[in-house]
């Protein structure tokens, strides 16, 4: 699977991208994000305050308990600010 | 529908032209446009850059016309938003609605303004004098935006 960051999260971890295989026993997202959190503590940092993390899987904005596969395109980003 | 996701500057009165296509049976227009500020609470704002998830931006701006579109006899929209470093007075956003009535064009003109908001895919960086930071979201967006709900 291949994982996007988008703004403050992107600049706390350190990449934009990265390609993953779905770790086993990990079948949500929010699961994905604590497999992450033990990569380190620049992704610590990133997932401090799990309100303010959105996700999108294949481009669709889904909620925390979404269940993921390892051909899907995730993107983890904060609350959007645009207009 | 017209919807740009872009790094451009773009020009109101020519968007106008385009959204009207030479129809004289529109009897209101609305525009609203978003600008960079150059003041943030007590600091002086210097640049503004935006990020934007570009599978999804353009996409999600579709989804939101096409909601207003659902609810207002909308003739037709626009919504161009741009993406990229920004400096004060910069646009950032341009919605325009066009009814045969100004009730329509308004509400949804707001309607879309307040969606953008908080679900386009776009995150605001302020350089200021204090410094660099991600504007944070603010809570009273999600209220505006759940009115409409």
């Amino acid at each position: 699977m291949n994982i996007y960051y988008f703004a403050r999260i992107r600049e706390n971890i350190g990449i934009s991208s990265e390609e993953l295989t779905l770790p086993s026993g990990v079948v949500t997202v929010s699961e994905l994000i604590s497999f992450l959190e033990d990569k380190g503590n620049n992704y610590k940092s990133a997932f401090a305050e799990s309100d303010l993390i959105r996700v999108a899987v294949n481009n669709d904005y889904v909620g925390l308990d979404y269940k993921i596969t390892d051909k899907d395109e995730i993107a983890i980003f904060p609350p959007m600010t645009g207009g | 529908m017209r919807v740009s996701v872009q790094a451009e500057d773009f020009n109101i009165g020519e968007e106008i032209e385009k959204l009207r296509q030479g129809r004289t049976d529109l009897g209101a227009i609305v525009t609203f446009t978003g600008l960079v500020r150059d003041i943030h609470g007590d600091h002086v704002i210097r640049k503004m850059t935006l990020e934007h998830f570009p599978a999804m931006a353009e996409k999600e701006l579709i989804k939101i016309g096409e909601q207003a579109k659902t609810r207002w006899p909308l003739e037709n929209l626009t919504i161009i938003h741009r993406y990229g470093p920004l400096f004060p007075g910069d646009n950032i956003v341009l919605v325009i609605t066009a009814s045969h009535h100004r009730e329509a064009a308004f509400e949804a003109a707001q309607f879309m303004m307040d969606w953008l908001k908080t679900d386009a895919p776009f995150w605001k960086k302020e350089e200021t004098d204090n410094g660099e930071h991600w504007v944070d979201a603010k809570e009273g967006d999600d209220i505006k935006r759940d009115r409409w709900t």
